[in-house]
């Protein structure tokens, strides 16, 4: 069975922010994970977090996903905030040996823990709502120029789109060869992590032949559909920007002033 | 001239390990194929099969004799993507040639790769979609279809490059019974009513017995050929090469054995119990 992975798993549908175009996505995503950085009062926080739950909103992926999604990062939320906790400066609040507590460092933990929550919201919705295909091609698109200096856009894009076609039919063949080992009485449940790691060389060896197998029969059937690289290749769907796509810049704008001017008119917490 | 014209080709896979020359794959191999048949190719294992199918679209040169194509010699490097586009090829394994992950993105792999205009692209990989059966699924992920499915999916890819021939080499090996039904009734529609040219390679006596014409392949040569009853009714030979007959055959060459006279193998099921109902009559 394939297993359910929630980070980067992608959801059909026709929300506002399915409808964008994947390269605006791609630019407000990185916009947005730069602004969340830059965030160093209060309200240009509270500004952030509005966002994140405005577009969580919009993307009409059910908010059960993003707390998937989440669960998986909260240990390093929790661990790197208690860190940043105990390294602020200024005098204690509490004082244990060598622990001290400060409102710095509070607030150090805070703005962290926060941060990287908006961050993996921020990255889940963009793709939860874009295709693999849309978001590869929407990558192709805006490397196009780096394709001057001779870099290899084209294949990087198709590299990444075949990785991604494939996991799935990966994942499945390795469930079915670890049955199979298991059959033949190979244990993968007991001993330490030594034994277990060694234990995962019987199924990787043929995983790994299979997989040079499917990549030979799948080159053929590329040749054979005329496949010879990005040059004189047409796409189907063509991508463009729209009304849509001018609005949510301007919305992507709003925020990155409001967060500046709350940064130069408000003292900096941090 | 035929469509494709096979003159008397050799080819071996070569091996620069071994000292000794390795044999050929194919030796001294001739077919041709008219427009609208549909031929099967017949053999079991290693018999070169594979190889054949593989030199009609140019993915394989021969090393001696010549493959053309509606006139085109497929050495003749300018001419490749022009004969692969006319002689569309569906291998064994339906995940391996299936490269994107929606259905109908992966059906207009084969014209973004011809440098199609969108909108005519669109139009392809509905009509394509549609002509297998599998127009309501465009927007799944392959991983989730059943074999069958799968395999159609791969053959609507080549339907969408607008090919006037269209190559399967045991499209049905890796299928259960009913994805193999799914994909004869489709490739045979595909004959009858858009008058396309197929080319099956199986091992399937059943399948090879729907075909216009069958060629039998022995160690690289053809054995015989003929029309599925010609072929059939040469029992012996077959046997001699350890190839089996349909089980309808098979049934009537035994019986024929116990001094019960028919006046021609049956092929199909059906057609056996309609000819022991005469002879039991």
């Amino acid at each position: 069975m394939v297993r359910d992975v929630a980070f980067g798993q992608f959801f059909p549908g026709k929300s506002l922010i399915h409808r964008l175009d994947p390269r605006a996505k791609l630019i407000m995503l990185v916009a947005f994970l730069v602004i969340i950085f830059c965030t160093f009062t209060y309200p240009s926080l509270l500004i952030v977090i509005l966002f994140t739950v405005m577009f969580i909103l919009l993307s009409g992926v059910p908010a059960k996903f993003y707390f998937k999604s989440l669960k998986v990062i909260i240990f390093i939320v929790i661990i790197t905030s208690v860190l940043n906790m105990f390294y602020g400066t200024g005098t204690p609040l509490f004082e244990w040996g060598i622990l001290k507590i400060t409102l710095d460092g509070i607030n150090r933990a805070i703005f962290v823990s926060i941060r990287i929550v908006c961050l993996i919201l921020a990255s889940s919705c963009l793709t939860f709502t874009t295709s693999p295909t849309d978001l590869t091609d929407a990558i192709e698109r805006l490397m196009k120029p780096l394709g001057k200096i001779h870099f290899p856009v084209h294949e990087i894009a198709m590299m990444m789109s075949l990785a991604l076609r494939f996991v799935p039919t990966l994942l499945e063949e390795t469930d079915k060869i670890t049955q199979a080992q298991k059959a033949r009485g190979a244990d993968m449940e007991s001993g330490n992590i030594f034994h277990r790691v060694k234990a995962f060389i019987p199924i990787l060896v043929p995983l790994f032949v299979s997989a040079f197998r499917r990549a030979y029969d799948l080159a053929t059937a590329m040749e054979c559909r005329c496949y010879r690289g990005g040059f004189g290749r047409t796409r189907m769907k063509v991508i463009h920007m729209s009304k849509r796509d001018v609005l949510s810049f301007a919305a992507m704008g709003l925020v990155i002033c409001g967060v500046i001017i709350c940064n130069i008119l408000l003292p900096a917490v941090l | 001239m035929e469509f494709i014209c096979v003159d008397n080709i050799s080819f071996s896979y070569d091996d620069r390990d071994l000292e000794k020359p390795t044999k050929n794959a194919v030796s001294d191999f001739s077919l041709s194929i008219k427009k609208g048949e549909f031929v099967s190719l017949l053999g079991h294992n290693g018999c070169g099969k594979s190889t054949v199918a593989k030199h009609l679209n140019a993915m394989l040169l021969p090393d001696s004799g010549k493959v053309y194509v509606d006139g085109d010699d497929t050495s003749d490097e300018d001419k490749t993507y022009d004969i692969r586009k006319k002689v569309g090829l569906v291998l064994q394994n339906p995940d391996n040639q299936l490269v994107a992950s929606i259905v109908e993105e992966d059906v207009a792999f084969g014209p973004e790769n011809l440098g199609i205009e969108p909108d005519e692209i669109r139009k392809r990989v509905d009509e394509a979609l549609k002509t297998v059966d599998m127009y309501e699924y465009r927007d799944h992920a392959p991983y989730k279809l059943s074999g069958g499915q799968k395999q159609r999916v791969a053959i609507a890819g080549i339907l969408a490059m607008q090919p006037e021939c269209i190559v399967l080499d045991e499209p049905t090996a890796m299928l259960d019974p009913n994805g193999r039904s799914e994909v004869m009734s489709t490739l045979i529609k595909l004959n009858k009513e858009k008058n396309m040219t197929v080319v099956l390679i199986t091992h399937y006596m059943e399948e090879a017995v729907l075909s216009d014409r069958v060629v039998v392949m022995d160690d690289g040569r053809v054995l015989t050929q003929g029309t599925p009853e010609e072929v059939f009714s040469q029992v012996e030979l077959l046997k001699k090469h350890r190839l089996d007959v349909p089980q309808a055959t098979e049934l009537a060459y035994k019986l024929r054995g116990c001094g019960i006279k028919f006046e021609k193998m049956p092929l199909t099921a059906d057609e056996c119990v309609a000819m022991l109902e005469e002879v039991l009559r």
